[in-house]
């Protein structure tokens, strides 16, 4: 059957199994939204700027696995999607972005509102097209979906001219596509998951490094029951969190830049570390001169340009980190008495460990008459449901999130790791209560990046999501305050955030609920009333405002010169 | 150390864009880049001379290897492969320097492709070092442009890549 490119893409969609997009209209997309208006199966939500559309769509494709998909119109639609764009690559985040474009004829010549957006997006995006006839737009779209979600996930851009949306053409779906320079190694090698075991085997002082590859691979069942088996330590990254039951006695928590003592300690006492979906950051090594040194690494990861990339490896398994997990358990199970051996050669370390983790664990000092943010997160936790999916924002209340939530499951904290994106928490938590409406779906902020992307609540309310928004006020960009406290002699640059705004008010404005709580003893009726609210809600903390995230490794110094109390 | 690396890729708009992006995004350098299409006129071959330890070079081709475009990298880092480039060079030429630049021209097997009573043209092809060779004699005499192709490579032996 003919039909316009409009509709062929909104056909392509369904059959990829879109159920739900993130939008802005506009001049170049006119027609597609034409069209929307004709199939039913879609379900659109019209976020209010079109970086927090692509921050929903990232924040759905987090929560749910599913690929997320956002839509722009060309020019300013598509710059204001850049910051999400950049955001979900630096998180490997399956994402499909679909931006107008000006007529093909006038491409080139500085029309209104064009922009190279596959130009400006080519370092951020793992791949895009765009689209030149309509014919052609069935397999770019199977492309595109494949790309985004296959091997080491990214985002996608498809840049579609208008002229290309009016035109006519046949819609036939390819039964299959071949990419020819495209072909993810996805089986990890046997061979190197037997040398993988002889190695933890003989190891006395093993550590599991795990990241965001092993939940983006939905893999942590087989990870909890690698490590459990084999009785190792485990500890995880920020994007990692939720990979291992933290309440697990083998977890040492996170590590890293504000991780926890236990966790660096290990890591640079570890004589193996098994690396799985994890890339060695710069905010997770520390020095990397001196990270680890006496260990043997093993890394597993489905990207082979993330192996060797900053640390040296002594054995590389590239593979889907779920099928190189499957089959070490597997190899595992048939050592026998080899693994009782291995049991108790793991005594001294696992004794080693637990000082670690009681000499020094993630604390602060209670107060009883202001409130401390670590207290909100810990009642939040207390309070809220098991699977409550937790978002946050980026500063000093995204470490306290990851330090005392104390994640159990995967797919349970959304956050921006490796951008580190300001404004991502509230339109990420509305992407995800999009995903999982019968989810509880909390956000955590602070009072500078809550601001940044603001104007959701008109979404959350329009849409009926009752995302539960915590902001942990301390009238400063925290984060930047702390390091200007430490390494700046206190001289508190533009850090102050001196007009006081009335969260309260500012979300009824928006028809959504506000409270606050300014006393340590508010601090459970505030939440509890605002978990009861049939709505979206905000909650505004006023905490302790010089409060600081400890331990804390100074950028640059080594992972065991971590700073406990300053 | 310097290596010549051959990229297959799909002879398509804005490819070449994703190569060289890489490279400039990630502070890897290019000394010399030439691209034509292959044999099959639906893939392009880049071929890239660039500067690195080995860790750089595993980095670089592992980055190629991840663009959709790449269907194949060839890293000609050893003596496998063999090299030339082509180079015009036109040189000053008057009165007694007119010989001296015929007897440099002929020793290279290069030709002269355009003659002025002041200047010689000449086309020079050779591996790399050759013509970095024919300019340090030629320079002296007064270089007044010089247009290189950078480098081509192609595999020693009976085996080709075919595309
Ligand atoms: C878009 C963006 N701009 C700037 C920064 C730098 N930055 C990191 S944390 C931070 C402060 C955040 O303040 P707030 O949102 O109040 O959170 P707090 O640290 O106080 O908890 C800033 C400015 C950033 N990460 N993202
Ligand atoms: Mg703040």
């Amino acid at each position: 059957m003919k039909m316009n490119g409009a509709r062929i893409l909104l056909e392509s969609l369904k059959r990829e199994g879109v159920d739900l997009v993130f939008g802005y209209p506009g001049g170049t997309v006119i027609n597609i939204y034409d069209e929307l208006m004709n199939v039913r199966e879609i379900r659109h939500i019209l976020p209010r700027h079109e970086q927090a559309g692509t921050h929903a769509a990232d924040g759905y494709a987090r929560a749910s696995g599913k690929v997320g998909v956002a839509i722009a119109t060309s020019g300013p639609g598509a710059t204001n999607t850049i910051t999400g764009v950049a955001t979900a690559y630096m998180d490997s985040i399956p994402m499909v972005l679909i931006t107008g474009q000006v007529p093909t004829p006038l491409i080139g010549n500085d029309a209104f509102q064009e922009v190279d957006i596959i130009g400006i997006t080519r370092p951020i995006t793992k791949h895009s097209f765009l689209i030149r006839h309509a014919k052609d737009i069935p397999a770019i779209v199977r492309k595109a979906f494949y790309i985004a979600r296959s091997g080491r996930p990214g985002p996608v851009v498809i840049d579609f001219p208008k002229d290309v949306q009016i035109s006519q053409a046949e819609f036939k779906w390819p039964e299959t596509i071949d990419i020819r320079g495209y072909k993810p190694n996805l089986e990890g090698h046997p061979r190197q998951v037997e040398k993988a075991v002889q190695m933890l085997l003989a190891s006395r002082k093993p550590v599991m490094y795990v990241g965001g590859g092993v939940i983006l691979a939905d893999a942590a069942p087989e990870l909890t029951e690698l490590a459990r088996t084999l009785q190792t330590p485990v500890t995880t990254t920020l994007m990692g969190l939720g990979a291992f039951p933290e309440s697990d006695p083998l977890s040492l928590r996170m590590l890293g830049m504000h991780g926890a003592y236990a966790a660096n300690m290990a890591m640079t006492h570890a004589d193996l570390i098994l690396a799985v979906g994890a890339r060695f950051d710069d905010r997770v090594t520390g020095k990397i001169a001196t990270f680890a040194p006496h260990a043997k690494i093993i890394h597993i990861d489905v990207d082979p340009a993330s192996i060797r990339k900053n640390v040296r490896v002594d054995l590389p398994i590239v593979g889907d980190t779920k099928d190189v997990l499957v089959k070490m358990v597997d190899e595992v199970k048939r050592q026998g008495d080899k693994l009782k051996e291995l049991h108790a050669n793991l005594a001294g370390w696992h004794e080693e460990v637990s000082g670690w983790q009681a000499k020094h664990p993630f604390s602060y000092k209670q107060s009883t008459t202001v409130i401390k943010p670590q207290y909100v997160i810990q009642k939040l936790r207390e309070l809220s449901q098991d699977d409550a999916i937790m978002a946050t924002d980026v500063g000093q209340h995204q470490m306290w999130t990851a330090q005392f939530f104390e994640f159990q499951k995967p797919r349970t904290l959304l956050t921006s790791g490796g951008l580190g994106t300001m404004g991502f928490g509230l339109p990420a938590a509305m992407g995800a209560q999009a995903a999982l409406p019968g989810r509880q779906v909390i956000c955590v902020c602070g009072d500078g990046g809550v601001q940044m992307n603001i104007q959701e609540m008109a979404t959350l309310v329009q849409n009926r999501l009752p995302v539960k928004i915590v902001i942990l006020n301390n009238n400063f960009l925290g984060m930047v305050r702390q390091w200007q406290e430490l390494f700046f002699d206190k001289r508190y640059s533009q850090t102050c955030l001196e007009q006081p705004i009335d969260f309260v008010m500012l979300a009824e404005a928006y028809g959504a609920k506000g409270l606050r709580a300014e006393k340590p003893s508010d601090v459970e009726k505030v939440i509890k009333e605002g978990f009861a609210y049939n709505g979206p809600v905000i909650m505004e903390f006023k905490i302790a405002r010089e409060e600081k995230v400890l331990p804390m490794v100074p950028a640059g110094a080594s992972l065991n010169e971590m700073v406990l109390n300053a | 150390m310097q290596h010549t690396i051959s990229v297959i890729v799909e002879n398509e708009f804005g490819v070449l864009a994703r190569v060289s992006g890489l490279f400039s995004g990630r502070g890897f350098n290019i000394d010399s880049l030439s691209v034509a299409p292959t044999m099959d006129e639906s893939l392009s071959r880049i071929t890239i001379v660039t500067r690195g330890d080995d860790a750089i070079l595993e980095q670089i081709t592992k980055q190629l290897n991840k663009l959709v475009d790449v269907i194949k990298v060839l890293d000609f880092s050893d003596d496998s492969a063999i090299e030339r480039e082509m180079a015009l060079i036109k040189v000053t030429a008057e009165d007694e320097s007119r010989a001296e630049v015929l007897r440099i021209v002929d020793i290279f097997r290069a030709k002269i492709i355009d003659v002025t009573p002041k200047s010689y043209t000449i086309e020079a092809t050779g591996a790399p070092a050759k013509i970095n060779a024919i300019l340090d004699l030629l320079r002296p005499l007064g270089l007044k442009e010089l247009v290189r192709t950078g480098s081509v490579a192609i595999g020693r032996g009976a085996k080709g890549w075919k595309g």
